[in-house]
């Protein structure tokens, strides 16, 4: 900057300051890729952690054990590493999640996008922002002071259980659902939308017959997306729905998900190298891999969406 | 719709099914209403429930006790300490590395499969579980660089994780620049660099800081990558230096909640209403910076 206010264009010195110009510019533009190149690092970095223990992991407990046994007893004298009840109880609060998130944020993603005053949106839209705003911490905390004593006065409940950290965790992906699922619906070329009202067909039957249909493959995304979060959300089920790695589909009693196990072990004292620390990552491994795929099928549900009407 | 029904109801066809199809749409409208109403009631719900929870429990003493046995004497001092140090170093590192990343990707980068490759990654590292970041914090943060479960150890775990956030959003703002802008600096022969500093940045500064208030916002929250790079959770202490050990508001809170005397539950809710508190007052400031520095241009 302030060599160029100094130095006249013709000077000999210019020469000079234009190659210290370029040298900076050049300077600036490594810096900058070396930012960028953070995001590559953090993948491989990831996938290093992971796999290096995991792979001791599978040194010294056999992955047909990890794959077919029932049980899960790692800190027992009696080990048995099967991750089946770890799976079944994160398979179970997420399904119970998708169950309300998924007709809730329809719903609500249908009224907002086909019904609704852009007025009254854009106030509601925001608010209904700030469910995924919340730490889960306090869903949580909501979860076990407070939904699983009122649904105790209707069902017979354990203090801890799937059913409640699974509504709140449903509650909580509302936002994610509903918000993905009305970008889709927004997405729908409005000559469908008029083609529908110009054959005679109300708000209801354009939203539901026309609009959803052609939205469905980013709605479908919406969803996956939405599974992705609840699979891997980790101190709503920590806090509410137990810490009995059990291997069962029963919502009502205490079960243990991969997340409540990795926050279980990661609040004793594991020594690093022992075959405690390295379940941690054999059970982050499986979280990992089984979010990743979820992800990249929501990813390429986007892309294909997007190609359809771009 | 008014003026079209006036016309079909006098056609043979449409007449005996009009009624029904005018119920279905009334009561889809109003199931519609009904799945926001329930999504709002659950906010509202778990709002009033913590607040009346806390009433009482909120005070001055709360504020500026430490962790203790006894729910009427438990404090959050420490987490609250804990919590200004993280995010201090977690702002520190994210916010550089966050929006170089993004100048780099809307700027610099050509268009191939390199700057793919690096953008799909920052898609996909969005949507990676928190606790997996947990992990990669330990094995390489605790474990590797040998840093221990410190606080630096924290920031550099919620740096990473909320890198992403920053990335796009800042994309997002340098994208909104008009291209005039861009190409009258170019025109008047300024560097790359002289254009991004003096025109770009300062045009996009306001969505750039309003996705690092939000990014902060998520960091903020956070627990389980924290509690599995092994921060601690009874801590009658604040820290001193970035390499001592720590805990924050939220661990602090799980905590409390875990305990089994039922007094513990009003404690949890107090550390509840301080951390949404810290978070309502951040959103309200990235908001109030978005509204004063838009009239700039």
């Amino acid at each position: 900057m302030t060599l160029d206010d100094r130095a006249s264009p013709l000077s000999p010195q210019a020469l000079g300051f234009k190659r210290a110009r370029q040298l900076k510019e050049g300077a600036i533009a490594a810096v900058m890729f070396l930012a960028a190149a953070v995001g590559a690092l953090t993948t491989a970095g990831i996938i290093l952690a992971l796999f290096g223990e995991t792979v001791a992991f599978f040194r010294e407990v056999s992955i047909v054990e990890f794959v077919t046994e029932t049980q899960w007893t790692p800190l027992f004298s009696v080990k048995k590493f099967g991750i089946w009840p770890l799976v079944t109880a994160t398979f179970l609060t997420s399904v119970i999640a998708l169950l309300v998130a998924v007709p809730l944020g329809l719903l609500a993603a249908v009224f907002l996008s086909e019904f609704a005053h852009p007025r009254v949106r854009a106030v509601v839209k925001p608010v209904l922002e700030v469910l995924a705003g919340i730490p889960t911490v306090v869903y949580g905390y909501f979860a076990l002071t407070v939904l699983t004593p009122f649904l105790q006065h209707f069902i017979d409940l354990s203090l801890f259980n799937g059913l409640s950290a699974g509504i709140v965790m449903g509650i909580m992906i509302l936002p994610t659902v509903a918000s993905l699922s009305e970008d889709a619906m927004s997405a729908v070329p409005h000559s469908l939308r008029e083609a529908g009202y110009g054959l005679g067909a109300n708000r209801a039957e354009v939203a539901f017959r026309v609009v959803m249909p052609a939205a469905l493959s980013g709605i479908a995304a919406a969803v996956i997306l939405g599974f992705s979060r609840a699979v891997g959300e980790t101190m709503i089920v920590a806090i509410a729905a137990g810490q009995n790695p059990r291997f069962t589909l029963d919502p009502t009693v205490p079960i243990m998900t991969m997340t409540t196990y990795i926050v279980q072990v990661s609040l004793g004292d594991t020594p690093y190298g022992s075959l405690s620390y390295r379940t941690l990552f054999a059970v982050g491994s499986t979280l990992f891999a089984l979010t990743f795929v979820l992800n990249i099928a929501s990813y390429a549900l986007v892309r294909r969406f997007r190609q359809e009407y771009d | 719709m008014a003026a079209g029904t006036g016309t079909l109801r006098r056609s043979e066809t449409y007449r005996p099914r009009l009624g029904i199809r005018r119920t279905y749409n009334t009561i889809a409208t109003a199931i519609g209403l009904l799945a926001i109403g329930a999504g709002l009631a659950m906010l509202a719900w778990l709002l009033i429930e913590t607040g009346l929870k806390a009433v009482g429990w909120l005070d001055w003493q709360f504020l500026t006790s430490f962790d203790s046995r006894f729910p009427e004497r438990a404090g959050a001092k420490a987490a609250i300490y804990g919590t200004a140090w993280v995010m201090a170093f977690t702002i520190l590192f994210s916010l550089p590395i966050g929006v170089m990343a993004a100048i780099y990707l809307e700027e610099y980068a050509p268009e191939g499969w390199l700057k793919g490759f690096i953008q799909i990654n920052i898609a996909n590292l969005a949507s990676v579980p928190s606790i997996i970041y947990g992990l990669l914090g330990l094995q390489v943060f605790v474990r590797w660089m040998e840093l221990g479960r410190s606080v630096l150890a924290g920031a550099l775990t919620l740096a990473l994780l909320v890198l992403p956030i920053i990335v796009v959003a800042t994309q997002e703002a340098l994208r909104s620049v008009p291209p005039s802008i861009r190409d009258a600096s170019y025109a008047l022969g300024a560097t790359r660099w002289q254009t991004i500093r003096h025109h770009l940045l300062p045009y996009a500064l306001p969505g750039i800081l309003t996705g690092n208030i939000l990014a902060a916002s998520r960091a903020i929250g956070e627990s389980a990558p924290l509690i599995t790079i092994g921060a601690l959770t009874y801590v009658p202490f604040t820290p001193e230096g970035p390499l001592d050990r720590f805990t924050v508001l939220p661990i602090q809170i799980f905590n409390w909640t875990s305990r089994a005397q039922a007094n513990f539950q009003h404690v949890a809710a107090a550390g509840i209403v301080v951390l949404l508190g810290i978070l309502l007052l951040m959103n309200s400031g990235a908001v109030l910076i978005r509204e004063l520095m838009r009239r700039r241009y």
